[in-house]
């Protein structure tokens, strides 16, 4: 995972409430094996008309937008189902980094494991964005995670709060799963204690069900 | 000891380590997967060269891309092929349990971990699908993921996470005609709003609760994450081992009973403290319909599509505005009169056994409106399909003008066939009124299986509680 230290872009204004994954990534792009590639299909309903022809009233369409690496967006964002496709797209076409007073909570999470970072600001100071981004074409920010502020080149300056763990990961573009398995021992000490017991953990219900055999045609 | 709720107690028993200023590293017990979230986790494992750590506790299956249709023809849609085959091939690779296209234990994986008993109270379970909360039920702290948590739980059987906060929902008194599980949680998400639970786990009490069956209760639980909570729980009770009992993952014999001890001790205890209370009687509650693009846009049947500029926020005026546009509703109109284009039974929300008897009795000996384009019943799982065959449900749906189907996700989220077009409106009895959720375009009413039925047979909504046969889906 790239890290995410200090990060300097132009700003998309999404003014929506309750931006749902499904409209990130609609249904027929949950098809695909990789995690690569989902960028062109970004909000896909309401960027493209039919024939994959640009919608000119989508925000991001808007040739002032062209090359955004910042999302101001509104709140519960990312709301709805789990799919990490979304934050796989919205890194994919060029964003590193979300404003907005509030998110939903698997997407939140899922936005940290691809160097994501979610802002959470309050709503006067998203206001204050969405006035600046909407009013001054070329409206960029800068996202400083060690010092934990947004600023802009006219004087705005807002501080955000982040759970350190997380920062630190972040900072560092560390391996959740490496992390993990540094406490391999203490994982193998609960196993040892809990997988067996014949009441909780004992994958032991599978002794009384056999594996079926494969049916493929 | 101090009380302690259900969530906590679950919680306690399953940290694998804990230091301040960290996420505490939790183990999980049962890890559910699907070809749809699934690929990346396995290439990811892979990619670094780990392992399965513990692959026993891995329970695949297929759903999501299924077609209901003949399940004897070969897939025709390729990229659903590719995760079938994705699927299969790293379940094999890795010794993981899998339900195929053509396993008689095939559903729809929130249906199917209940009713195979591998849903039991006390665990952690995880599945990278949001509807996950379903599993909430039982007793059991059950989430959703994303893939790299997927890959993570694959590598390590553990999560690393943050706990929540506790939020008690009881519903006093006893549960009114015709009004069921799913209108008790409609309800709930229409108070609180679709973030109200967000950083919350729900636990859902009182009599009316205490009331509903297994499927009941699925249903609330399933839906917990529509009003922003990752999970919703209830205490077990006799129902829930009574529901338990000879499934076939379940513990028998002595085990069973040293495991119902268990679980009994998992309840939470009286004087337990919540964060956060939301208390409502039973008599308040009706069957509901949504009007809009998301859950907690919702009102009862006998309402009218609200007014925009009713609403005192003007971020919930816009978000109502745009909803209206989209959704092609004017304000004032009663719900009684929206005209709907098709009706799904089914999701993991509402397909179950249950599901299906109440909705046949409320079909039986009529026939679906000819204003209908479709109305489609599709079982939760192949065991649903046989017991409601055994049963003849199938017949008297399919005499009222359904279509009966093999399981699957289907319309809920139309990755397969089963989709809305354009324009086209449905009642649902799924969980997402999302836009484009079932076919772009499409516009989505969520409702109960008894509404759902009902408003088949009329061609619009109307309310279930006016007809003879509307015992809800208890």
């Amino acid at each position: 995972m790239e890290p995410f230290v200090k990060h300097t872009g132009l700003v998309a204004p999404l003014d929506r409430v309750n931006v749902d994954t499904d409209q990130m990534v609609p249904k027929q792009f949950l098809k695909f094996l990789t995690r690569e590639g989902y960028g062109r299909v970004l909000f896909y309903d309401w960027r493209y008309l039919p024939g994959e022809k640009l919608n000119p009233d989508f925000v991001l369409n808007q040739p002032r937008y062209k090359g955004a690496s910042v999302i101001l967006a509104r709140a519960n964002f990312g709301c709805g189902s789990s799919r990490e496709h979304a934050p796989w797209a919205i890194l994919d076409y060029g964003f590193r980094t979300i404003l907005a007073p509030s998110y939903a909570d698997i997407f939140y999470n899922n936005c940290f494991k691809n160097g994501i970072l979610p802002v959470t600001l309050s709503n006067e100071q998203i206001d204050e964005l969405f006035q600046r981004a909407e009013k001054r074409e070329g409206y960029r920010v800068t996202v400083d995670l060690e010092k934990q502020t947004v600023t802009d080149d006219s004087g705005l300056s807002y501080s955000f709060e982040l759970d350190p763990f997380r920062r630190d990961c972040l900072l560092r573009g560390l391996d959740d799963i490496g992390l993990t398995l540094v406490h391999d021992a203490h994982i193998t000490g609960f196993e040892g204690k809990n997988l067996r017991l014949p009441v909780m953990y004992d994958p032991v219900d599978v002794k009384y069900h056999k594996q079926e055999p494969p049916q493929h045609n | 000891m101090a009380a302690r709720t259900l969530y906590e107690k679950i919680w306690e028993a399953h940290i694998v380590r804990e230091e301040p200023g960290q996420p505490t590293l939790i183990y999980i017990d049962r890890h559910l997967i699907h070809e749809g979230t699934s690929p990346q986790a396995f290439a990811g494992l892979k990619a670094a060269g780990r392992k399965v750590r513990q692959p026993q506790l891995t329970f695949a299956v297929m759903d999501h891309s299924v077609s209901t249709k003949n399940r004897l023809l070969p897939v025709l849609d390729a990229d659903a092929l590719g995760q079938f085959e994705a699927l299969a091939r790293n379940c094999q690779e890795h010794g993981v349990h899998l339900f195929d296209l053509h396993s008689k234990n095939q559903g729809i994986i929130h249906i199917i971990g209940p009713e195979l008993g591998i849903t039991q109270p006390g665990q952690t379970i995880v599945c990278g699908d949001s509807h996950t909360s379903t599993h909430g039920a039982f007793g059991a702290l059950a989430f959703g993921i994303g893939t790299s948590e997927i890959e993570h739980v694959l590598a390590t059987q553990c999560l690393t996470q943050f706990k929540s906060k506790t939020m008690k929902i009881e519903i006093n008194g006893k549960r009114p005609r015709g009004v069921t599980a799913k209108d008790f949680i409609l309800t709930v998400i229409g108070k609180i709003g679709i973030a109200g639970g967000t950083g919350y786990v729900f636990e859902y009490m009182g009599e009316a609760v205490r009331g509903l069956s297994m499927e009941g209760r699925m249903t609330m639980c399933n839906m917990s994450i529509e009003g922003g909570a990752r999970a919703g729980m209830v205490s077990p009770d006799e129902t829930t081992f009574a529901y338990l009992e000879g499934r076939p993952f379940v513990p028998r014999g002595k085990d069973f009973k040293n495991a119902v001890d268990h679980w009994r001790s998992l309840a939470t205890d009286a004087g337990a403290k919540f964060d956060e209370t939301l208390t409502l009687h039973a008599n308040e509650l009706a069957p509901m319909v949504t009007w809009g693009t998301n859950p907690g846009m919702v009102t009862q049947v006998t309402d009218r599509v609200p007014d925009p500029s009713s609403f005192n926020d003007p971020v919930d005026r816009e978000a109502a505005t745009r909803a209206l546009v989209y959704m092609d509703l004017k304000p004032g109109t009663r719900i009684e009169d929206i005209p709907l284009d098709r009706v799904f039974i089914g999701s993991c929300t509402n397909s179950r056994i249950e599901d299906l008897r109440a909705a046949a009795k409320v079909v039986a000996g009529k026939h679906v409106s000819s204003d209908l384009k479709q109305a489609l019943v599709v079982p939760g799982s192949r065991r649903v399909k046989v017991e409601a065959e055994t049963e003849g449900l199938d017949k008297i749906f399919r005499d009222a003008g359904f279509e009966w189907r093999d399981a699957g996700c289907s319309m809920c989220i139309g990755m397969n066939d089963d989709v809305l077009l354009s324009g086209e409106r449905s009642a649902s009895t799924s969980n997402r009124n999302f836009e484009g959720r079932q076919g772009k375009g499409g516009r989505t009413h969520l409702v109960s299986p008894v509404m759902a039925a009902a408003a088949a047979i009329e061609g619009h909504f109307v309310d279930i509680r006016d007809w003879k046969n509307a015992d809800g889906a208890e």
